[in-house]
């Protein structure tokens, strides 16, 4: 695989210039999770409103797949429905692990994301920013009573 | 010793990766194989194969030769007075392991200390940790100078006491490439009745050792970094300590008699070899020494100094990047670990591969001295005999490219 496939413009146009990148005030979502292999961390924060994702903002240092990724999530998921927004994780979720899921062109730029499976050690690091995010949503969702 | 020569007898290094030719430099983390050895385990495989010891055929006194005959290589190559003292295992770490399991758990107890250092790999750590766990005994270490790359040595004595039970140290550091001065350090461990353990997984494949002049009592070292076959490793331990010590695996092979309630063990070194051993891989690593001892490991040590120093300058040339270790290539063996404040050594390590360029990204089973060190993952270049100052330069413009990517556009 080349360098220019795996490591794509809009990649390192996020890890330069990541977006969202901060804490939220008001956050109904607050999580740290690592990867404890390479050292990538994150801390998501998500505010959501009438069920939809109102807010989404990340902390974190780390390689620039697992930056590029986070900053590309928070930009997707910002107005999304809850389910939408999960349906949308597990979309990129299939797509990283190699099988080929009908709903791709949903992911837009994300798909600039897919070289990274050629380097399974790495997939992770794409995937910390999109797993924390469903983590996330499933203990909201148990807190609020509503169905994980 | 000419290494666009030894080249030739590495099947792995004659290919293209990513559309370039490769130029392995993780070295560190395992060497190639030359032909000799791959060619010989094909060889026994289909010519000798049989179990060792146990066998009253043709075949079983063959393969007991060859795995016996490895055995003295091995015990040869490291100095060691006789190959009774050498027992087979699958790794360094299980070598390790049998140590801390066999040694320390029948001999440390509350209050004694075990005495590490911060530049150990994770088997030299977490091995002891369990036995503390179950003895009461606890652990210190002796710091690292981060600065110079060595031990502080002036601590030393500060740590050793009568409490002291084993120190166990490594020869040559996986990150930062020091070599320890261990005849020093076991003289002064002797001097308070302690145990002195030695990983050597760094050092046999890299220079001449002698475990008599080092004057441990225990050392250890792993044939797949030395040119040899995975699955293999050895322990080398003084006789009359071995004697007095309990088996490690109960089994087949390891013992002398066995009743429903008891059993009596097998003499030196088949105490500590239940079941059936990696035969073929044994023979394997024979193979490999005697490989490394045609070329002589005073020539491998030379040339992987001049690579060392010829790294530390191309590399020191770059700017923002952050070299680890000592700066003194004579004093540490043939590797150079770096990072750069603003690229996470995954991302150079991907982007040097697509370059067709292999080197170690991470934190190199040694996260107290990455802690230490500040940084949570480092990049690290590991030689051996068959690479060239045209790689270093390959690496030096490969890291180039990195910084290009990662900085400021692709610029391709």
């Amino acid at each position: 695989m080349s360098l220019e496939e795996l490591y794509k413009e809009v990649i390192l146009d996020h890890y330069r210039s990541p977006r969202n990148k901060g804490t939220l005030n008001e956050a109904d979502i607050e999580l740290h999770r690592d990867n404890p292999l390479c050292g990538d961390e994150i801390d998501l924060y998500v505010d959501i409103k009438d069920g939809k994702i109102a807010g989404v903002s990340f902390d974190g240092k780390g390689c620039s797949i697992s930056q590029a990724s986070i900053s590309m999530m928070t930009e997707k998921l910002m107005g999304m429905s809850q389910e939408d927004a999960e349906g949308l994780a597990n979309t990129f979720k299939a797509m990283m692990q190699g099988e080929d899921p009908q709903d791709e062109d949903s992911l837009g730029d994300l798909v600039a994301l897919k070289g990274v499976q050629k380097y399974p050690v790495r997939i992770k690091c794409a995937l910390l920013g999109w797993n924390t995010f469903l983590e996330g949503l499933k203990s909201y969702r148990e807190k609020h009573g509503e169905p994980a | 010793m000419n290494a666009n020569e030894i080249r030739k007898d590495f099947p792995t290094l004659d290919q293209e990766v990513n559309g370039h030719p490769l130029v392995y430099l993780d070295n560190g983390a395992t060497s190639q194989r030359p032909r000799a050895v791959i060619d010989e385990i094909k060889r026994f495989y289909e010519e000798d194969n049989s179990n060792v010891h146990r066998s009253v055929h043709t075949l079983g006194e063959r393969a007991t030769l060859l795995y016996e005959g490895a055995r003295e290589k091995v015990a040869d190559f490291i100095g060691a007075p006789g190959p009774r003292g050498l027992i087979f295992t699958k790794s360094a770490t299980e070598a390790l392991n049998l140590v801390a399991y066999a040694w320390g758990r029948h001999h440390l107890a509350p209050g004694d200390e075990v005495l590490i250092s911060e530049m150990e790999h994770h088997s030299n750590i977490v091995s002891w940790q369990l036995a503390c766990q179950d003895t009461g005994a606890t652990i210190k270490a002796i710091p690292v100078d981060v600065d110079e790359g060595i031990l502080e040595f002036d601590k030393l004595d500060g740590l050793l006491s009568n409490r002291t039970k084993v120190v166990a140290v490594t020869h040559v550091s996986n990150v930062l490439g020091t070599i320890n001065p261990i005849s020093e350090i076991s003289a002064r461990a002797h001097e308070v009745g302690a145990v002195v353990v030695c990983d050597g997984a760094q050092a046999a494949p890299h220079i001449p050792v002698n475990v008599v002049e080092l004057g441990c009592d225990f050392y250890v070292g792993t044939g797949h970094k030395m040119c040899g076959p995975t699955g293999i490793g050895f322990v080398w331990g003084r006789e009359e300590i071995l004697e007095e010590m309990n088996p490690f695996h109960g089994g087949g092979e390891m013992i002398l008699d066995v009743w429903m309630d008891r059993a009596t063990y097998n003499e030196l070194p088949y105490k500590f070899e239940a079941g059936t051993p990696p035969i073929a891989a044994a023979i394997g690593l024979g193979v490999a020494i005697d490989y490394l001892n045609d070329i002589g490991m005073k020539a491998v040590h030379d040339h992987e100094v001049e690579l060392g120093k010829y790294a530390m300058q191309r590399l020191g040339e770059i700017s923002g990047i952050k070299i680890f270790g000592p700066r003194d290539a004579d004093r540490k063996g043939g590797l150079v670990s770096f990072s750069f404040e603003e690229i996470h050594a995954h991302d150079v390590g991907t982007i040097l591969d697509t370059l067709g360029i292999a080197v170690r990204a991470g934190h190199h089973c040694a996260k107290p001295l990455m802690r230490k060190l500040g940084v949570p993952a480092t990049t690290r270049a590991s030689f051996y005999i068959y690479n060239t100052k045209d790689e270093v330069d390959r690496l030096h413009d490969g890291l180039l490219q990195v910084q290009k990517t990662m900085q400021g556009g692709l610029g391709l």
